[in-house]
């Protein structure tokens, strides 16, 4: 060791490899920063004649014409949140339970493949999740589970005169299949990120639970989850994103229909699959474009709302 | 031994050079409408085996491609819409057809021969503005007395992403359905008031299959490679015609190419016994003032070439050549080609 | 034993059954996982399979009816992905290093921390975007090398966020006993915490590559496509995700079917790239704990 023969104790002296070390890492930080700063700067540049010419009013605007170019993003920012949303709901109880599965209950020899199977999910492209959701679920869903929830769900009140929740045409595509899908999509990294969250938690902390009696589950919702909470919504917040930004698979199931739902399983819209589905066609100048440069900007607010509130949730949790 | 370093040696040096400077070689670029895509390099690819250029030919999309030819990025753009004379003109553009496609309109009604039923142009506005919403509406009935159909609800299928062939469709049905021009209206993509959207063609055509009592429309290639059921439509006489490749080439000679301003003529619900009623071309966009004017003349060669030798490909793909008459009009369009006062055209 | 009494008891039935549901439904969401796994593959690879030949990997892509390939496209997707991992990955372990190591709860770090969260959730479209501005436009021309770009900036976030979870679950006490032994910062990070958390960085990455190596929409402006034979990286380039979309949305059987190849191809390479990668990772973890 190179150390200095008299090292004073909590006075260490910066090496300049540290230096170079910490520069490098930080200039790593900042390049994440650049790079989404200068993201939105081109979204909002080239959106700004959206803004201008809708004003604030394009994002609770419900009518999407490009026709008469009247341009109001509600519709797909509903489409978005409710999909990403539904989808969470969907697959971290699936997702963690399969995590929990292999890191617990698995037989030691299966947990290998088991677990390389689960990784084989987020290999798939999307473009198969949404011929898969397009060929074999959504005839599934018009046939049995669409009639199945619009007669079991009849009760529930509608929203205003607008939204009958359950009732709809059963055509199988809609909000609730590309909910679905992109359950089936988020599951393999909510399941593998959970799975080597809860593997890396220190056997004593189990141990120690196991020795006052605990079960398996009281261990784990008792002591591990506290213990490992903030590395677990790392696994929820890379499954929202991927749900907030896919485009390929929700274009196929979703309906691409670009106005109000009214009901879950009613044709939507998402700010990905209406950004992809028109930007081919959208010339430079035109307001056509900048709408799309708008939506994209919208996304990123919503990204950045939902991860606030999400974080706010969090803190929250922690004091109490 | 020997001759064999040598060889591999000349082709690692032909490789290198092609790397150095890749524009020397007779590649040309071309980009955007998805549409033509399958056409444009299978001619390309015949094109080369006969001696000539090479073609990188990728589908953007019409919109990307216009973009990138007027940022010049690309030998050629492409684009199902005719682009605007004055845009034409102050972006040094010249655009002419280059191959024909039609839309047909296919069905999955169960327990109907789809090529049987009958539908005017008014009648499909209807359905796609969802006042007409179920099979057995009297007014589908009267134009079908013979056939029994069923009391299911029609789902329209469109295309979600903004196309070329939505643009043609919608411009059809607006111009003899009066609610659809007043409720909807034509675009590359519009706001529909029912129905699903599909992505792409494909998705359209999987759509309708899918969905009892589905209605789409689709590129002709589409229909005729899957077994789908087209529909008849009333043409410009009125006739109720079954889309066929000569019904197509009817409607096409029918155009009026004299006062089509920029080659842009429409062959929409044109007359005659045969006539297919919604029938467009796709064009081609080049530079009047190109950087290089051996690249642009690369590509006039290589449309020249496909016009004479690639009928048989044009053919097995469901694509329709332009009328010999028209692909001479185009010709004549070449020869006011000349950059710095030298004719492109005819190229020798 | 006989003393407890019987609302203790009932207790700890409850407490049994209560964990003997909860190990019951997490092996059922097991079973749906695999079930849902098993379905989506079997479609791929029925489909996949079918056109599955020789020409495959030999030929490049050509018109339909001719038997062309996807040999170009293999290629253009092996050097793009390749690439971009190249730079994304020592990109993402870098923040996921600093956030974890260095910036821990500082404010840049916390802002770090949440724009990578947001950059999770970007839509791959609009990275292509950005990347057309940047890499594109300035040089003249689309590239294999801006696909590639486009790529680590997907992948960047996806390994950032992952190597930071699990570094944070490296225990203190190793950092600790590095320093004690007189280790630099590098050190410890280098030889001490990142081996400790390989394998879990290891699944970030691998994720990541998953990821990218199935993204159309960023390559679309960046590296464009190519039907002529290309391994030149200043060039536009063919991928196997834009032949898959290009090839599926034609009304050719033979082109339909090459579609299913390429999606399925890209599905085996990362599962072969997965299984490699944790036997070596296996070995090499064996030798040095045995």
């Amino acid at each position: 060791m190179s150390t200095p023969a008299t090292p004073a104790i909590g006075a260490r002296k910066i090496h300049p490899a540290d230096t170079t070390f910490r520069l490098s890492l930080h200039a790593a930080g900042a390049v994440v920063v650049i790079v989404l700063l200068s993201i939105l700067a081109i979204m909002f540049m080239g959106g700004k004649l959206a803004f201008d010419t809708f004003g604030l009013g394009f994002i609770w605007g419900t009518e999407w014409n490009p026709v008469t170019q009247i341009y109001g993003a509600l519709p797909a920012i509903t489409g978005t949140l409710v999909t990403a949303i539904l989808a969470l709901c969907i697959a971290w109880p699936i997702g963690f339970g399969i995590a929990f599965f292999l890191t617990e209950t698995c037989p030691e020899k299966l947990r290998t493949p088991l677990g390389v199977a689960i990784e084989l999910l987020a290999a798939v492209p999307s473009i198969v999740y949404g011929m898969w959701g397009f060929f074999v679920l959504a005839p599934f869903m018009s046939e049995y589970v669409q009639p199945w929830l619009t007669s079991t769900f009849l009760w529930i009140p509608p929203i205003g005169d607008s939204f009958f929740w359950f009732t709809a045409p059963p055509i199988g595509v809609g909000m609730l299949t590309a909910a679905l899908i992109l359950a089936v999509m988020i599951l393999p990294f909510i399941a593998a990120t959970t799975r080597d969250v809860l593997l890396s938690t220190p056997q004593l902390l189990k141990d120690g639970a196991y020795a006052m009696g605990a079960t398996r589950w009281e261990a784990l919702t008792g002591v591990v989850i506290p213990a490992v909470r903030g590395s677990l919504f790392g696994a929820v917040f890379l499954g929202l994103g991927r749900a907030l930004g896919e485009t390929m698979a929700v274009v196929f199931v979703i309906g691409n229909a670009i106005r109000m739902p009214d009901s879950l399983m009613a044709p939507s819209a998402t700010i990905a699959s209406v950004v992809a589905n028109n930007f081919p066609e959208a010339e430079p100048g035109t307001l056509d474009l900048a709408v799309l440069l708008a939506l994209g900007f919208i996304l990123f607010v919503v990204s950045f709302g939902v991860l606030a509130v999400a974080r706010l949730l969090l803190r929250q949790e922690r004091m109490s | 031994m020997l001759i064999q370093l040598a060889r591999s040696l000349v082709t690692a040096l032909a490789a290198t050079a092609l790397v150095v400077a890749p524009a020397l070689a007779q590649d040309i670029t071309g980009a955007g409408a998805t549409f033509p895509a399958p056409i444009y390099s299978s001619w390309g690819e015949d094109y080369a085996k006969a001696g000539g250029s090479r073609l990188n030919y990728q589908a953007l999309g019409s919109g990307a491609g216009v973009t990138q030819i007027i940022n010049r990025t690309v030998d050629f753009g492409a684009s199902d819409s005719p682009v605007a004379p004055e845009r034409l003109e102050k972006e040094q553009l010249l655009q002419f057809p280059a191959v024909i496609g039609a839309v047909v309109v296919i069905v999955n009604v169960p327990g109907v021969d789809g090529t049987k039923i009958k539908l005017t142009g008014n009648v499909l506005g209807e359905i796609y503005v969802g006042r007409i919403r179920l099979w057995d509406d009297p007014k589908i009935t009267a134009l079908n007395p013979a056939l029994k159909l069923p009391k299911i609800p029609i789902s329209p299928a469109y295309r979600a992403d903004s196309s070329g062939t939505t643009s043609i469709f919608t411009k059809y049905l607006s111009s003899v359905s009066p609610l659809f021009k007043e409720r909807t209206g034509a675009g590359n993509s519009v706001a529909w008031r029912t129905g699903l959207g599909a992505p792409g063609n494909a998705g359209v055509a999987a759509a309708v299959k899918n969905i009892k009592g589905g209605i789409g429309y689709v590129e002709f290639a589409y229909a005729a490679e899957n077994g789908m059921q087209a529909l008849q439509l009333a043409n410009g006489s009125g006739k109720f015609v079954t889309p066929t490749v000569p019904g197509f080439l009817q409607a096409a000679e029918q155009a009026d190419w004299d006062n089509a301003k920029n080659m842009a003529a429409t062959m929409l619900n044109m007359p005659g016994d045969n006539s297919w009623p919604i029938v467009s071309a796709t064009y081609i966009l080049v530079p009047r003032n190109p950087k290089d004017p051996a690249r642009t003349q690369s590509v006039l060669k290589y449309v020249d070439w496909s016009f004479r030798n690639g009928a048989a490909t044009a053919d097995r793909l469901h694509y329709i050549m332009l009328p010999t008459a028209v692909q001479n009009r185009v010709r004549a369009q070449w020869a006011t080609l000349a950059p710095a006062g030298k004719p492109l055209w005819p190229a020798n | 034993m006989k003393q407890l009494t019987a609302a203790t008891r009932a207790r700890y039935f409850r407490r049994q059954l209560v964990n003997r549901v909860m190990g019951g439904l997490c092996i059922a969401a097991a079973g749906v996982g695999l079930i849902l796994l098993a379905l989506i593959l079997w479609m791929l690879f029925s489909n996949g399979l079918a056109g599955l030949t020789l020409d495959t990997f030999t030929k490049p892509m050509s018109q339909p009816g001719s038997g062309g390939g996807l040999a170009n496209a293999i290629i253009g997707s092996l050097l793009q992905v390749g690439v971009g991992a190249m730079i994304g990955a020592p990109l993402g372990m870098m923040v996921g290093v600093y956030l974890s190591e260095v910036g821990k709860e500082s404010r840049f770090a916390s802002i770090v921390r949440f724009v990578n969260d947001i950059l999770l959730s970007a839509p791959s479209v609009l990275i292509g975007l950005f990347v057309y501005q940047i890499a594109v436009l300035p040089f003249g021309g689309f590239s294999g090398v801006a696909g590639s770009i486009a790529l680590a900036l997907i992948a960047m976030p996806i390994v950032a966020r992952t190597t930071e979870d699990i570094l944070r679950l490296v225990p203190q006490a190793y950092r600790d006993g590095a320093i004690a032994l007189g280790s630099r910062e590098n050190e410890v990070v280098g030889k001490v915490v990142l081996p400790a958390a390989f394998g879990g960085i290891l699944t970030g990455i691998l994720l990541a590559i998953a990821r990218i190596a199935g993204e159309t929409a960023p390559l679309l402006f960046t590296s464009l496509g190519n039907d002529i034979w290309s391994t030149d990286m200043t060039q536009p380039m063919a991928s196997l995700p834009m032949a898959i979309v290009r090839y599926s949305n034609t009304p050719y059987p033979e082109w339909v079917a090459l579609a299913w190849t390429g999606a399925m191809l890209i599905t085996v390479g990362v599962l072969v790239l997965n299984i490699a990668s944790r036997f070596s990772y296996a070995a090499v973890a064996g030798k040095q704990g045995g």
